[in-house]
């Protein structure tokens, strides 16, 4: 730690008294930290005052960074679990993503043709979102299977490794499968437009989007927190050999979590199509990377933790640029919002190193 | 540990048999010897031992040596243009046009001709570099046609011209890579570049003026990708609008693989714009499209795009709808539809982008220059790389886009350029590409 602490004995040799000693790193660290702040804090008044944007403008940015946050979120979620039973980060994720968002790209483009999709909105984005999960979670189970059970035992940097390489491969096979142009979301009428909530003008699609991540999230905690099988993966992935000792099928939870994780990003995959409509083999790789820094912000094998770095992460992304950039006149200021989304991950490191809420999927308890 | 030990000089041999792979074969970076000479790789088949300056021929080879080729074998050409990705449209319709050409042409002075390399530039530095590199390692390659993208012509002009040889594009555009049209050169410049499209200091002139006068709009909000065309058409736009008297109200950029695009855009209706001005690559210009239509308070912004954005797979998007597009004239002769119709015969589809016949007028320039200054040497053809470079400065050409004459600097098009609109009653390209409100030539633009 940066400072250093001596016990002195007392007076009379009674209570020890703490001193803390500043040392010029600390000093330099704590300098660091406000200056940060400052900077952050001035280029947002200079922002605010200049009166750039009105405060409907500053509410859409807002909207926009939730929502494109909720779908970091999602994916972070499966990043985070499967660090927090396998601790290591699957790189293939965004892949499943990918391969989601592509299915739910043909469903939809399917059922565009039929009467379901004008007919019954909510039935058609219900298949859309089902069949994208589908995907998703099987191409996770089957990477788990082939790419990470037979490197059970190896040093953590191995399956790392091979998350790449099976990265790689997802996406390459799809290219192979479905070619490399972009493929554009059918559009479904009664999702464009806006909606009048409470006052606030807010796009359609966000909504819905919004709405389903904070559902699915919802559901996956309490699934987490009150289910036999999210106890057990709470178990696994705070002690494995004891779990097994206990009479938990270890091997079965980690092909559930991985499945889990499939879902979500599954989900995200259909979201994503609804919000950005254009897709092709290569769009799992940046949200992947957001997403692995989502969950890293929040605290990584921490599932809050991933919804907050992913609904974090998205805001500052959305909101950075214009509230602390363009405050200091910088040129092209939006072409940045990559650079403040990862400076926050940086900050984020250097002001709580195990990201906003630590770092453990199962509490300490006692 | 005998195994062990098996093992390790296998895997000894294995390392440096690749070593000595890696070294032997690429040495196409010495730029002043002449072809052939000790190459181990050179696929010409000349065997000519004796190449040297004096040998038994009567020429005198310039600084940039020469290239030979014996008879019967092919003078070889290279590609490098972008065929993979959302901008495949653009390169692989150049691709295809040089091909018409090669067959076109046949042979010259009895050699045929062989596209070498058909090599992919990814539309950025990394392709452009690597591409280049891939194809000068040939030392038979007189000439590359490409590239297609700016962002990769700025490493291609300079490995390519390097190396002696010649690189003739067909749509790169950014002033960069030649000059600003007012005699000073571009800061890429490098001679042995040429290009057969316009530069972009005429076409943002001509958006410019079209925005200003035609459609009578002065607030406009300008973005760009961050690549050389992008940047320098987003610059001679700026320019050429201010000097009209319109106001730039935000000039900014979005990053090419972005793909949320509203909060870029809530400022871009924070600051008021009227239109915007978006001559980027797809699909950054989808994304821009679509969501431009939900931002609050661009419900009736007028979008533009250019060249870059003038593809098949674009303008068939819904939100690209009464966008309008600058880009190259189309041209109208009977020349142009037979090659059409030769392009439909052999690829069963209309062109897809626009610049197939700069393509196609880049690759038959560079034949007739290679034509004019080709000697022979008893059976051998000899190409002297210098003397290919001066001729492609002075002759002129009458190609399918126009009467061509390469300048100091090697912009050898004196073009007009077309202001076009996506209507719903054009279904495809070849409709966009009919549809144009006005045309603007040099001379309209004050250039």
């Amino acid at each position: 730690m940066t400072h250093a602490t001596t016990v002195t004995a007392g007076p009379a040799g009674g209570p020890t008294r703490r001193v803390s000693r500043i040392t010029p790193v600390s000093v330099f660290l704590w300098g660091l930290r406000i200056a940060i702040v400052a900077v952050i804090l001035y280029g947002s008044f200079l922002s605010i005052s200049s009166g750039r944007l009105t405060a409907s403008q500053w509410r859409d940015l807002l909207v926009f960074g939730i929502s494109t946050g909720s779908v970091y979120s999602l994916i972070a979620l499966g990043y985070t679990m499967v660090y927090g039973v396998l601790r290591f980060i699957n790189f293939a994720h965004g892949e499943v993503f990918m391969v989601g968002a592509m299915v739910a790209f043909y469903v939809a483009n399917g059922l565009a043709t039929t009467s379901l999709w004008v007919g019954s909105p909510v039935v058609s984005l219900l298949i859309v979102l089902i069949s994208a999960m589908v995907a998703s979670t099987s191409v996770a189970v089957i990477v788990e299977r082939v790419a990470y059970r037979p490197l059970r035992g190896a040093p953590r940097l191995i399956p790392l490794i091979t998350s790449i390489g099976a990265s790689f491969t997802l996406q390459y096979l799809v290219r192979g499968l479905v070619g490399p142009s972009t493929k554009a979301f059918p559009r479904m009428e009664p999702l464009r437009g806006t909606f009048d909530i409470f006052g606030l003008v807010i796009l359609r699609s966000q909504v819905v989007v919004i709405v389903a991540a904070l559902a699915m999230m919802g559901g996956l905690y309490l699934f987490v927190e009150r289910t036999r099988t999210g106890k057990s993966m709470r178990a696994v992935s705070e002690d494995p050999e004891t779990a097994a000792l206990m009479g938990i099928d270890v091997n079965g939870t980690i092909v559930r979590v991985f499945a889990v994780g499939g879902a979500m990003a599954g989900v995200a995959g259909a979201l994503w199509g609804l919000v950005f409509p254009s897709l092709n083999f290569f769009s799992g790789f940046l949200p992947g990377i957001k997403a692995f820094t989502s969950a890293v912000l929040g605290g990584i094998g921490n599932i809050v933790g991933a919804m907050l770095g992913g609904v974090s992460l998205g805001v500052f992304e959305s909101v950075g640029p214009s509230l602390v950039l363009a405050g200091y006149e910088i040129p092209a200021f939006s072409q940045l919002k990559d650079v403040v989304a990862y400076a926050a991950l940086v900050m984020v490191l250097i002001f709580r190193p195990t990201g906003i809420l630590g770092e453990r999927l199962a509490q300490e308890r006692g | 540990m005998k195994m062990k030990r098996g093992l390790k000089l296998l895997a000894l041999l294995a390392v440096i048999s690749l070593v000595l792979a890696a070294c032997g074969g690429g040495e196409g970076g010495d730029t002043t010897t002449t072809a052939g000479v000790d190459e181990p790789t050179t696929t010409a088949g000349v065997d000519e031992p004796t190449t040297t300056v004096g040998g038994d021929e009567p020429v005198e080879p310039g600084e940039l040596g020469v290239i030979e080729i014996a008879a019967g074998e092919p003078i070889k050409i290279a590609s490098l243009q972008a065929i993979s990705g959302d901008v495949a449209s653009l390169g692989t319709d150049q691709v295809r046009a040089t091909e018409i050409a090669i067959a076109d042409k046949g042979e010259i002075l009895g050699h045929p001709i062989e596209l070498a390399f058909n090599e992919d530039d990814l539309c950025n530095s990394e392709g452009g570099q690597t591409g280049a590199t891939r194809i000068i390692a040939d030392p038979q390659v007189v000439a590359v046609i490409g590239t297609s993208c700016s962002g990769a012509g700025v490493p291609a002009s300079n490995v390519v011209t390097s190396a002696g040889r010649v690189l003739v594009s067909g749509s790169n555009t950014s002033p960069v890579l030649t000059s600003d049209l007012a005699g000073n050169a571009g800061s890429e410049y490098h001679p042995g570049y040429f290009r057969t499209a316009h530069n972009d200091a005429i076409q943002g002139a001509a958006a410019a003026k079209f925005v200003f006068e035609e459609l009578g709009l002065t607030q406009v909000a300008t973005i760009n990708d961050g690549d050389p065309y992008t940047q320098g058409l987003t610059s001679a736009f700026e320019g050429a609008f201010e000097g009209l008297g319109g106001t730039i109200v935000l000039p900014t950029a979005v990053t090419a693989d972005q793909t949320d695009m509203r909060p870029v855009l809530t400022e871009v209706a924070a600051a008021g714009a009227e239109l915007i001005f978006f001559p980027i690559f797809q699909p950054a210009g989808d994304f821009l499209a679509e969501q431009a239509l939900e931002v609050a308070g661009l419900e009736d912004v007028v979008l533009m795009g250019a060249d870059g954005l003038l593809s098949d797979t674009y303008v068939v998007l819904p939100q690209t709808e009464n966008m309008y597009f600058s880009g190259p004239q189309t041209p109208t002769t009977p020349e142009y539809a037979d090659f059409v119709a030769k392009y439909e015969a052999a690829y069963g589809e209309p062109p897809i982008q626009s610049f197939h016949a700069h393509a196609y007028d880049a690759t038959n320039m560079v034949f007739t220059a290679i034509e004019n200054i080709s000697q022979m040497s008893g059976d051998t053809l000899v190409i002297d790389l210098q003397a290919l470079r001066d001729e492609l400065h002075s002759i002129t050409y009458d190609g399918l886009t126009g009467t061509l004459s390469c300048d100091d600097f090697g912009d050898c098009a004196s073009p007009n350029i077309d202001i076009m609109q996506n209507t719903e009653a054009e279904a495809d390209i070849a409709g966009v590409r009919a549809n144009v409100l006005i045309s603007y030539s040099r001379e309209d633009l004050g250039l």
